[in-house]
């Protein structure tokens, strides 16, 4: 037996809210993998949108190189507000 | 346990942990999550997959001995209960075996595993359901008791077995309530249909107390898991918390548990209970319990019955793929 490709399924809680992932699972198409996704995944009203994306169109940055790959950010602190001093009793800032 | 008497745990979780990867040594001293593509022991991996093949396995088996009472219940209302109970196993089912399928195992080998053998499923569903009340007593025990087993997953150290546990734990809780209500119902039926409830009570309540695996002295696997952050509490911790809360429960059913040796312990702060008698779990687990065969025979014939409408998809989604690049 052969397992049908793998998709990964998004999911829209409610109108307002982004998509977010919600698990995987197989079918043969995209079409059988949104129906799947919908009996699988919003049994209780979870979604009101779902996206299905085939696993392997997904490319992902790899674990080894968490350190360099998100490094340049790091000494950036200054891109946070909290990085700033203000003075006591200024507001609205 | 294994191991020498006078370890202290943390040594014992250190030797648990020697020659395995800094990264993830450093990772479950700061309860950080494993994620599939980390660095990761290959017993850690082996495990995971065994122990998240067969609880996938379970949920799947799982549907059998209620999905026997579906064409029998009682009112419409149990029956669209039990029908929505048994499609939230098929979907646990599916939950897990994707979690499982993150750590590099392909779906079709873990059923094939399951058909010929090689992986398990948990001995409850061995199990007869013999009356409508062992749906009731199902829900009530063998839901309650897997609870009680899948809240501490919520927290385990893989990053997919996890989050898969919430969303298992978050439909369960229906499951438990509706069998209690079913019990209520019964017990406060006809004499015969108290008489019903109390006798399912009667068989479930043991096998339900040996889902939690082996006493503590005898499971040779735990303190391992419990280093890796798979397992969060012993076997015997947890059976104790399921007797605790199910006492009031029965109570409240007005039902018995079938345990004259069942009482408080001011002491302990517990209910002390009979000691369990293991022989039938082993024997259940090496296949001679009531249905192991039945169950098994069901799961091939059903894959195999159903091996059409897999193929006819993918024919479908050749066909449409290939119209597709035609125009």
């Amino acid at each position: 037996m052969t397992t049908e490709p793998l998709w990964e399924v998004f999911i829209r809680s409610r109108r307002g809210l982004s998509h977010v992932h919600a698990g995987s699972l197989h079918a043969a198409d995209a079409e059988m993998a949104l129906r799947n996704a919908r009996d699988v995944y919003t049994r209780r009203e979870e979604g009101v949108s779902i996206w299905v994306v085939p696993a392997s169109a997904i490319e992902a940055s790899s674990p080894e190189e968490k350190d360099s790959f998100f490094d340049p950010a790091g000494d950036k602190g200054y891109r946070h507000p909290t990085f700033y001093h203000v003075p006591e009793g200024v507001q609205h800032l | 346990m294994y191991g020498n008497d006078y370890e202290t745990p943390d040594a014992q979780r250190a030797r648990q942990l020697e020659d395995t990867p800094e990264s993830f040594r450093e990772l479950l001293a700061t309860e950080g999550r494993v994620e599939p593509r980390d660095e990761m022991p290959d017993a850690y991996r082996r495990t995971l997959v065994r122990q998240i093949a067969q609880h996938a396995h379970s949920e799947i088996i799982g549907m059998q001995p209620e999905g026997n009472w579906i064409s029998r219940a009682p009112s419409l209302r149990r029956k669209a209960i039990l029908m929505a109970k048994v499609q939230d196993e098929a979907g646990h089912g599916l939950y897990l075996y994707a979690a499982a399928e993150t750590l590099g195992v392909d779906r079709a080998d873990l059923l094939d595993a399951l058909h010929s053998g090689r992986q398990k499923y948990s001995s409850i569903f061995n199990y007869p359901t013999l009356t409508w009340a062992d749906v009731g007593a199902i829900g009530w025990l063998v839901d309650g008791a897997a609870i009680v087993n899948q809240v501490p997953l919520c927290r385990c150290s893989y990053g997919p077995y996890a989050r898969a546990m919430v969303r298992v734990c978050k439909e369960e809780s229906f499951h438990q309530r509706q069998g209690f209500e079913i019990l209520h119902t019964l017990s406060h039926g006809s004499p015969a249909q108290k008489a019903m409830a109390q006798d399912a009570v009667d068989r479930y309540w043991f096998p339900a107390l040996m889902m939690f695996g082996p006493p503590d002295d005898n499971s040779p696997n735990s303190a391992r898991s419990m280093a890796w952050g798979i397992k969060r509490h012993s076997n015997d911790d947890l059976r104790q918390r399921f007797v605790d809360m199910t006492v009031p429960q029965a109570q409240a059913l007005d039902l018995t548990l079938p345990d004259p040796e069942i009482r408080w312990n001011e002491d302990r702060g517990h209910h002390d209970f009979a000691e369990i008698d293991f022989t039938e779990l082993f024997e259940v687990i090496k296949g001679n319990g009531p249905c192991n065969q039945q169950r098994m025979e069901h799961k091939v014939r059903a894959h195999e019955e159903g091996a059409w409408v897999r193929e006819a998809a993918a024919a479908f989604a050749a066909k449409q793929a290939a119209g597709e690049g035609a125009a």
